[in-house]
């Protein structure tokens, strides 16, 4: 940011964060404001910074995988599943079926914890006090079913290189069905609380419109992509894991602004539900871990991974140089990536829709960080 | 086992040096399996070949150094001057529209120390390639950003990580380190223990941060 900016007379230079509750975390945001209207904003990161990519290098295969459930810790299940995949991918080994399947179910039921997450801040910063209460509560059953699974809540470290540690306990498929039964009508009652609602509407329509060539430019993906009209979700365009088993719609928007991405996470809420469904209903018997060495030792060799995980593409890329550690781990976030439209969003629009456009980006500062 | 690639010694984490390895076994018994083939110390690649790769190779004849694929992934090796151009006739002309990912590597005894890793991806094809080039520590390769926007945050990353500094970049600083701290962290020379003292001291007022 230009230090002239303060000379300026009719430029107001404001700064929001890093301790600001509406940034969900540690972000600082130095906004040019003319009057109500933002000229530009400025993301300062870091804040957060663990070196996890450091981490990575020092760490062998297994020791690592925890370290992953720290960076989106509102979706570790899916940062687990995409360092699984990438590992297994340079050892050249797939997980069993029954294994891909429990993932599946897992990592939906993260999906919908992570958007409800999203779904009660975001609506709480607009200033709908509500739906937290009723988003926090479904997402304790959801949360459940992994303490239950695997006796953590939030940083699961549910798979294993080449699987699952754990079988699925009694009762597993039973609860996955009630969940779906249950949340299904909750989330025809949050949109009866928001869809219609005309405070919603007004704050939401046209809001940080970002079309599909913008998004493009800034390699923004996931619901923000979807919104903008693009029909791309990488369950579909490169499956893995089994998702091309499963029979579900990827949800677009049109207009590209905060209240089609709010319609296309709901409706991937209910997307997801049914993913969970089918993967309950043809849960394979068999075993849980493929045939994965005790010590292991990738080929030499690199790959890059990608999954579609709640907020976006995130991919690991490796390169292994056949020791039993990584010799580079790079991940390649969603939020990161996402975040850097931010500034292209917020401009023209006014000074409130900022905290309205950080909400529907759905950033996780642990991710961003790392 | 010594692997031929350049730097395999990682950094031993401020520990004290390992004892070296213990001498080895006696002899199998008879009868004892013989051990299992040691797996080869270089990447095994396969050529690739279709009309993409014929295409690029055709408009930048030896600026592509190799075309291959490993697990399925292709990826092109190519001269540091011409990975932009590259990026931008792959947009243009092919439709790998989004950049998804820019990185770096480093190998420090090799003489180019740095590999620096473009992921792109096309959404019309549904296929993601890599490019790869080497450069020497201190070399100053052409940004990206005037091909693709989002290069901005992830050149400022490869920056703030690894030090090599973008030409034409229009806002290079560090994103995720504080600004006046000293090193580059995902450099191997770089302890995983290690921090800016000074930094620290003037900074957070302690003495240490560990």
């Amino acid at each position: 940011m230009a230090d002239a900016t303060f000379l300026d007379s009719t430029e107001l230079v404001l700064n929001m964060g890093p301790q600001h509750p509406s940034t969900h975390g540690v972000l600082r945001v130095i906004l040019k404001l003319d009057g109500e209207k933002v000229l530009g904003a400025d993301c300062v990161i870091g804040y957060l910074h663990r070196g996890v990519e450091k981490i990575g290098e020092n760490r062998t295969y297994q020791m690592f995988a925890p370290y992953v459930d720290r960076m989106d810790y509102v979706a570790a299940v899916s940062n687990g599943l995409g360092y699984c995949l990438a590992v297994e991918k340079l050892l050249n080994v797939e997980a069993p079926p029954r294994a891909q399947a429990v993932r599946v179910i897992l990592t939906e039921l993260n999906r919908i914890a992570s958007h409800l997450l999203w779904l009660g801040t975001h609506a709480l910063d607009i200033g709908a006090m509500t739906p937290v209460f009723y988003c926090l509560r479904e997402r304790e059953y959801a949360l459940n079913i992994f303490e239950k699974y695997c006796g953590a809540r939030l940083t699961t470290h549910a798979f294993r290189i080449g699987g699952l540690q754990y079988e699925t306990y009694d009762g597993f498929e039973e609860e996955c069905r009630a969940f779906c039964d249950m949340f299904l009508p909750r989330v025809d009652e949050y949109e009866e609380l928001l869809t219609g609602n005309r405070i919603w509407i007004d704050r939401l329509r046209n809001v940080g419109i970002l079309t599909i060539e913008e998004c493009k430019q800034f390699g923004v993906t996931g619901p923000v992509l979807r919104a903008a009209g693009a029909k791309w979700d990488l369950r579909k365009a490169q499956p893995y894991s089994g998702y091309e088993q499963y029979d579900f719609e990827i949800p677009t928007g049109e207009r590209g602004d905060t209240y089609d991405r709010y319609l296309v996470r709901m409706e991937e809420m209910r997307q997801a539900c049914r993913i969970i469904r089918q993967a309950v209903d043809k849960l394979p018997p068999g075993p849980i871990m493929g045939k994965v060495p005790k010590v292991i030792k990738p080929p030499v060799g690199e790959a890059y991974v990608s999954i579609e995980a709640p907020k976006g593409e995130l991919g690991y890329f490796i390169v292994s140089d056949g020791s039993t550690q990584p010799y580079r781990l790079r991940v390649r976030p969603p939020s990161f990536v996402n975040l850097q439209a931010l500034d292209r969003m917020c401009r023209g629009g006014l000074v409130a829709d900022v905290v309205a456009i950080i909400g529907t980006l759905d950033i996780v500062l642990g991710e961003i960080d790392r | 086992m010594k692997s031929l690639m350049a730097d395999e010694t990682k950094p031993s984490e401020g520990q004290p040096p390992q004892p070296p390895t213990p001498p080895a076994k006696p002899a199998a018994k008879p009868g004892a399996k013989p051990a299992a083939p040691k797996p080869p110390a270089v990447m095994v690649t396969t050529p690739w070949e279709d009309e993409l790769t014929r295409a690029v190779k055709e408009r930048f004849g030896d600026g592509i150094v190799e075309s291959v694929s490993y697990v399925g992934q292709n990826f092109w090796v190519v001269t540091p001057e011409t990975a932009i151009p590259l990026l931008d006739y792959l947009k243009q002309e092919a439709d790998f529209d989004y950049l998804v990912d820019i990185t770096a590597v480093h190998y420090p005894k090799r003489e180019k120390a740095f590999d620096l890793v473009y992921v792109v991806y096309s959404f019309a094809r549904n296929q993601r390639v890599r490019i790869k080039t080497q450069i020497r520590d201190g070399d100053e390769p052409p940004t990206a950003v005037p091909v693709h926007p989002t290069a901005n945050w992830l050149e400022r990353e490869v920056y703030d990580m690894f030090g090599i500094r973008f030409a034409g970049h229009p806002d290079l600083r560090r994103i995720l380190m504080p600004d006046e701290w000293e090193g580059y962290p995902l450099r191997k020379e770089y302890g995983i223990v290690q921090q800016d003292n000074r930094w620290v001291r003037e900074n957070l007022e302690i003495e240490s941060a560990q």
